[in-house]
């Protein structure tokens, strides 16, 4: 027989017009089993009106990505035993940083369109794609395999980010990584787009959307790169004046 | 004259897919969806851009429609697909058998094969099972699922699709003389009750089309099969990687992103709204999926999750043909303004869409041509810059 346990599932509820708040729901739970389970449970049993954005179920879509007690998760993969204990509470609220459009979820339509701005690669060729574990053994024509990117563009970092949280108008992580990918060197376009202060310079290296990325793409060792490649790029940029 | 409307029931793959055809034929389209874009079957699926070779031997009809659909989406939605093929293993006598009636299969198929030594297979795959006894390289793909629903969805926007998530189908608007001609429907973000009238009403809810198909008095022979999928967090392998023998329970991985996923397993279930995870058959995925890459043994499981696969046409769990089929329920129950859609594949998804469409213009008597095969599709990330 699998563990129970019971918890308190405290969800952050906000209808069109609303001020949020809290509604609490005792549920269940085998502690093996993910947030997200908890959630789509609360949906299934107990109250249809809760809505929230799910679609994959193992972190590989972007679409389950809430705030969980205060730290960004993607919840389809984000164990309860992880996050409470047998008769404790598990608070679920939206992602911050973007407008919510009912209890846990949000547009990121500024996201999007900032993605397709820089234009930020969904597949790649696989040496570009940086795997930095690869499997136990690799092959030699690996080189020639298309590969989705690592980035499952979820806003976690977006959510997590103090810079982001200051201005709306910040590019934010997951968007500068994607221009980093791309690289300035062959997409010189995109230098006035991440150049600026609301690009690289808005960034005060809180790391925070680095500590939260549940895809490995590591956005902020990526602005920081980002940056190397803008002041390389502008003093190319000298050479070619004179 | 007004466009005709047609409100579609379900966004997963059969409802964007339709929506996309029947926009682009003139249509005003409206898709409800009671949760988010694919929160149900199609947002779970496994992922795998079938070669058809899984049907190759028993199912050839399925077979035929998957390969020709796998080539037709690798190209007009290339930004969601990595299409780097698949090898079909076998490991004991009973695969090995299996080997001559999936050649003759494939062919009869038009699904082009290679066959392979143990060694070629390992120089392209190091980490499958070093003990195999024969190959086979066929041209399966993986797909990102929520995007390739997205990227239908984007370009039925575009063509003036509307779509109301969170939009819950309560009942079917009747005309009094036994036809459908609109849906009731709660939007869950408001709260509030609102008719739509619709000239025709799609059915595209998979699993769920018999709750639908009830609200009418109407029937669908579909039969919900969950299936258990485990993801491991090491990408073991760049290819699709099957069992060479009849389908059964783990018998693919797939590589998505840095991790594996092993399915499926085949089960009966009542409440399909929460189908909950069997440990039972987690374990079954390690065992199976690990004679075919032996280190998932050593991989941590990173998601364990269950989808409601829509079966129909008699049959039952792996017997069952995995074709798809459109309902007129005018035909079936003498109910008009009605059509279901179900069965399928993932894979299938846009000709089911033809299908669906080329249905529902027949009744109205419309001519339209079907134009999806060559129509490149817009970015997933469309669907949200672009304005409802």
């Amino acid at each position: 027989m699998s563990e129970k346990w019971n918890i308190t599932l405290k969800v952050s509820r906000q209808k069109q017009g609303e001020t949020p708040h809290f509604d609490e729901y005792k549920v269940e739970v085998n502690p093996d089993e993910y947030v997200l389970d908890a959630v789509e449970r609360v949906w299934a049993f107990m109250d249809r009106s809760v809505c929230f954005r799910h679609a994959c179920h193992h972190s590989t879509c972007g679409a389950c990505g809430m705030r969980v007690n205060n730290v960004e998760k993607l919840t389809c993969i984000t164990y309860i035993r992880d996050v409470t204990h047998d008769g404790g509470t598990l608070k679920v609220e939206p992602l911050r940083n973007f407008p919510v459009v009912s209890d846990l979820v949000v547009d990121m339509g500024s996201l999007y369109s900032r993605l397709e701005l820089v234009g930020a690669r969904s597949v790649l060729p696989a040496p570009e794609a940086e795997i930095e574990n690869p499997p136990a053994k690799w092959s030699e024509e690996d080189g020639q395999y298309i590969r989705l990117a690592d980035c499952i563009e979820c806003g976690l970092c977006i959510s997590a980010c103090p810079s982001a949280a200051t201005s709306s108008d910040y590019l934010g992580p997951a968007v500068l990584a994607g221009a980093q990918a791309n690289g300035l060197k062959r997409n010189p376009e995109l230098l006035s787009i991440v150049d600026g202060e609301d690009g690289v310079w808005r960034c005060h290296s809180a790391f925070e959307c680095t500590a939260v990325c549940p895809s490995f793409v590591d956005p902020a060792r990526r602005i920081m790169n980002l940056r190397t490649q803008i002041v390389k790029e502008r003093v190319v940029g000298l050479f070619r004046k004179a | 004259m007004s466009k005709p409307h047609a409100v579609i029931i379900g966004a997963g793959f059969t409802g964007v897919a339709t929506a996309h055809d029947l926009a682009l034929r003139g249509f005003d389209v409206t898709v409800i969806e009671r949760g988010d874009i694919c929160n149900g079957t199609s947002g779970r699926t496994h992922g795998l851009l079938h070669s058809g070779g899984r049907y190759a031997v028993k199912d050839q009809e399925s077979a035929i429609e998957c390969i020709d659909e796998n080539m037709i989406l690798r190209k007009i939605v290339p930004s969601v697909i990595e299409p780097n093929g698949g090898l079909f293993i076998g490991l004991d006598e009973g695969d090995l058998q299996y080997g001559e009636p999936f050649i003759a299969g494939c062919e009869a198929c038009h699904i082009p094969l290679e066959e392979l030594t143990p060694q070629q297979a390992l120089k392209l795959e190091p980490n499958i099972n070093p003990k195999l006894l024969t190959a086979f390289l066929i041209p399966d793909g993986t797909f990102d699922p929520l995007r390739l629903a997205l990227s239908f969805a984007a370009s039925a926007r575009a063509n003036g699709a509307k779509f109301k998530i969170y939009t819950e189908a309560k009942s079917l608007l009747m005309d009094g003389k036994g036809a459908v001609n609109g849906v009731k429907v709660l939007e869950r973000a408001s709260n509030q009750t609102v008719e739509l009238r619709a000239d025709m009403v799609v059915n595209a809810t998979g699993a769920w089309a018999g709750e639908i198909t009830e609200m009418a008095g109407a029937s669908v022979p579909v039969k919900p099969t969950p299936g258990v999928m485990v993801a491991y967090d090491q990408r073991f392998v760049q290819r699709a990687i099957n069992r060479l023998n009849k389908p059964g329970d783990g018998d693919i991985v797939l590589p998505q992103r840095r991790m594996v996923v092993v399915g499926t397993t085949s089960y009966d279930v009542d409440n399909l709204d929460y189908v909950p995870v069997l440990e039972d058959d987690v374990r079954l995925m390690l065992e199976r999926g690990a004679e075919l890459i032996p280190g998932i043994r050593n991989a941590k499981v990173r998601g364990k999750y269950v989808a409601t696969r829509p079966l129909i046409g008699g049959g039952m769990g792996r017997s069952a043909a995995r074709t798809f089929k459109c309902y007129d329920h005018k035909e079936t129950d003498n109910v008009d303004g009605l059509v279901t859609i179900t069965g399928g594949k993932a894979t299938t998804l846009r000709a089911m869409a033809e299908k669906t469409a080329d249905v529902v213009c027949e009744k109205m008597g419309i001519n339209m041509p079907c134009t999806t095969k060559d129509t490149p599709l817009l970015s997933y990330r469309q669907y949200y810059t672009m304005p409802n």
